[in-house]
């Protein structure tokens, strides 16, 4: 059985910092398929439209009919451990220096073997649940995990490779003053966050649940204002190098588009926190977590984006926020690039209204602060790196991969969302 | 130019070497996290000090260290010109750029309403108050600056907004003492400590936000959140609060300064 990991001891300050090493980077664009459903956390295989046959590794035609029309489509999870050994060295960097390491071989329910990464707790002959995850070099992996949920088993080493669980990390959430910063900060702290860092900007404007929020278990209140780049970069100076998962809560929001509006007054505000927030965030912050990618049991391990799911394709009746989101989300894209190679993750939490102020008069279904915050949390632990959260985002999601076109002509009409 | 046959000036001039005359800064740090005015969230809000480093002596510019800033014209000690409020809006030379120069070095005269403010922070400061105030102090002269004394400068960021669920809750002055500043005494001015020249609760007085409505109806001028107001006297002193020349501007951060004779 697995056991449980101990709370990091504070570091040796005469130790080099470990510095990331990658897995095996490379994939065709065909493979690239597999990851982006590994980011997502579905476990898909390809399987030829033609004959129906299922195959892996990833191929450009069918082994089995010459087929070109290989497509990656959803595959049930079950399957049994045939055959097991444990890696004692490797010519790879990575996994020489995380040696001893299992890997076996399963008999998928989908009807074909593969390879994988082995969770401790299984035993030979043992059925076994799939998981698809992109691993440290940001491509999708297959890992077994025993059939039925085993104590402690999200610390097995190789999972914890896989995931960005909270578990004795420490985290910082930029945004502290709405009800979506407190439950964030809540569900980190249930999660076993050891240190919960909350920005709150502007102490001298009261706001609802402060009390509450400094009485959560390993919280920690700090000066944080997205907007003023030397806040941000001051608690850099302070605390950079003990941010394992950022999540930046920080939002503007407002109802109204470009034609409707007087002025870019409000425009500027919802840049100002919506996209040069981030972008404040990321160079304060970035190169130190890139740095800390393999630093240990708390090693730096995700940034999380927050973005209204209409940054995909712009709502008009929020048109200008969403202008604003969609610089954010497009900046995702960069960060994920900027990051590659360090082992941090880029989780892009997508989400449909959520039931606060300035979305009040918006109808149901809406997305509740405390949902998002345990979508998140429960995304970190699964170590993904794309969720929608809200049954409006997963719709919208949906339509968007069907054909982002439809989907904005659609948006362009009343009625339209 | 003729020949200055004055003595005054450079009597002046000698007295600030020598220390006579003191120089007082009534002026806050302009500060990213100074408190600004907060309105109801559906209006606009008045932009924050910020700053961006444009270069530091590295490779955006080896040699030289400078900033862009950017704020509202009403963030941190700023003065307010008649073109800020409507009541204003059609009086000529009304804005800072237009504004005769000659109201921006004046004498002020100095009200102290700290006893009362401490007592109540919602203190408003009557006709009443200014009377009493000249019997004591002598008549406030035309033309000058009057200045409320409230050390409200001197508390934290929180109790100095005194933010509460129904709004702020700072001293100002009411409607009567603004219209005897304005007509029986023609000051050129009036200026706070707080965040505004009108008590926080002001809205709620008749006419509305009554010293920013009247003062500047008629043409006369705003400071707010001034500092150091305790190192002045009552009388004597001589203000200097010229605001940044910018076109149209309702009006602008500045330094305020004060002369004090020892």
């Amino acid at each position: 059985m697995t056991e449980a990991i101990k709370r990091p001891r504070r570091k040796d300050p005469q130790k080099r910092t470990v510095l990331p090493t990658l897995p095996p980077t490379s994939r065709s664009r065909r493979a690239l398929g597999f990851s982006v459903a590994a980011a997502e956390g579905r476990f898909v295989l390809q399987k030829c439209d033609d004959c129906e046959a299922v195959t892996y590794p990833p191929r450009e035609a069918c082994p089995k009919c010459l087929s070109m029309n290989l497509e990656w489509r959803d595959m049930p999870e079950g399957g049994k451990l045939i055959a097991e050994t444990t890696i004692q060295t490797s010519t790879n960097v990575y996994f020489r220096e995380r040696t001893p390491w299992r890997v076996g071989t399963i008999a998928l329910d989908a009807g074909i073997p593969v390879l994988a990464h082995i969770h401790g707790d299984i035993a030979e002959g043992g059925r076994v649940r799939m998981i698809a995850r992109t691993d440290k070099s940001g491509q999708g992996v297959l890992m077994a995990l025993p059939e039925q949920e085993t104590e402690n088993m999200a610390d097995d080493k190789q999972l914890r490779e896989l995931t960005c669980d909270p578990k004795h990390r420490r985290a910082l959430i930029t945004d502290g003053r709405t009800q979506l910063g407190q439950a964030m900060a809540k569900a980190l702290s249930a999660a076993g966050a050891s240190t919960v860092f909350v920005g709150v900007a502007e102490t001298w404007r009261p706001f609802a649940g402060a009390d509450a929020l400094a009485a959560i278990p390993n919280v920690e209140v700090i000066a944080l204002d997205v907007t003023d780049t030397v806040s941000v970069n001051e608690l850099a100076s302070e605390i950079g190098g003990k941010v394992d998962i950022l999540i930046n809560t920080a939002e503007y929001v407002r109802a109204g588009g470009a034609m409707d509006r007087d002025g870019i007054v409000t425009a500027r505000d919802e840049m100002e926190v919506n996209y040069f927030g981030p972008l404040r965030l990321i160079q304060a912050f970035g190169p130190g977590m890139r740095f800390r990618g393999a630093d240990g049991v708390n090693s730096a391990c995700a940034w999380v984006n927050l973005l209204s799911v209409y940054a995909l394709s712009n709502w008009p009746a929020y048109g200008s926020t969403s202008a604003s989101q969609a610089a954010a989300y497009s900046l995702s894209q960069c960060l994920r690039g900027e990051f590659h190679g360090s082992g941090v993750k880029v989780l892009n939490a997508l989400f449909g209204p959520l039931e606060e102020d300035w979305r009040q008069h918006l109808p149901p279904p809406k997305v509740t602060p405390e949902g998002l915050a345990k979508a998140v949390v429960g995304a970190l632990q699964q170590g993904l790196e794309e969720l929608t959260v809200g049954a409006v985002a997963d719709d919208f999601l949906t339509r968007w991969k069907q054909d982002p076109r439809v989907l904005a002509r659609e948006l362009t009409q009343p009625e339209g969302a | 130019m003729s020949t200055n046959t004055s003595t005054v000036l450079p009597a002046l001039a000698e007295a600030l070497v020598s220390g006579k005359i003191r120089t007082i800064d009534l002026t806050h740090t302009l500060d990213p996290d100074f408190p600004v005015i907060i309105l109801p969230p559906e209006f606009g809000q008045c932009a924050r000090f910020r700053v961006e480093e444009v270069s530091r002596y590295d490779e955006r510019g080896p040699a030289w260290y400078w900033r862009n800033f950017t704020c509202n014209e009403h963030t941190g000690t700023h003065f307010d010109a008649p073109i800020h409020w409507i009541s204003g809006k059609d009086l000529p030379n009304a804005s800072v750029d237009s504004i005769p120069v000659e109201g921006f070095v004046r004498a002020v005269c100095v009200v102290d309403c700290v006893k009362e403010a401490a007592a109540d922070e919602d203190f408003l400061m009557t006709k009443g108050f200014l009377v009493a105030w000249e019997a004591e102090h002598g008549k406030i002269p035309e033309g000058c600056w009057v200045l409320m004394r409230t050390d409200w400068s001197k508390r934290s960021a929180a109790d100095y907004l005194n933010l509460r669920d129904d709004g702020a809750h700072s001293p100002g002055p009411d409607a009567s003492a603004i219209t005897f500043l304005i007509e029986e005494r023609n000051v050129v001015g009036f200026g706070t400590e707080c965040v505004g020249t009108d008590a926080g609760q002001g809205g709620h007085l008749s006419p509305p936000y009554p010293a920013h409505f009247l003062l500047h109806g008629a043409g006369r001028y705003g400071l707010q959140c001034l500092a150091n107001l305790d190192q002045l006297p009552p009388t004597g002193a001589l203000l200097i609060c010229p605001p940044l020349k910018i076109k149209n501007g309702s009006g602008s951060p500045l330094r305020v300064l004060a002369l004090v004779e020892e």
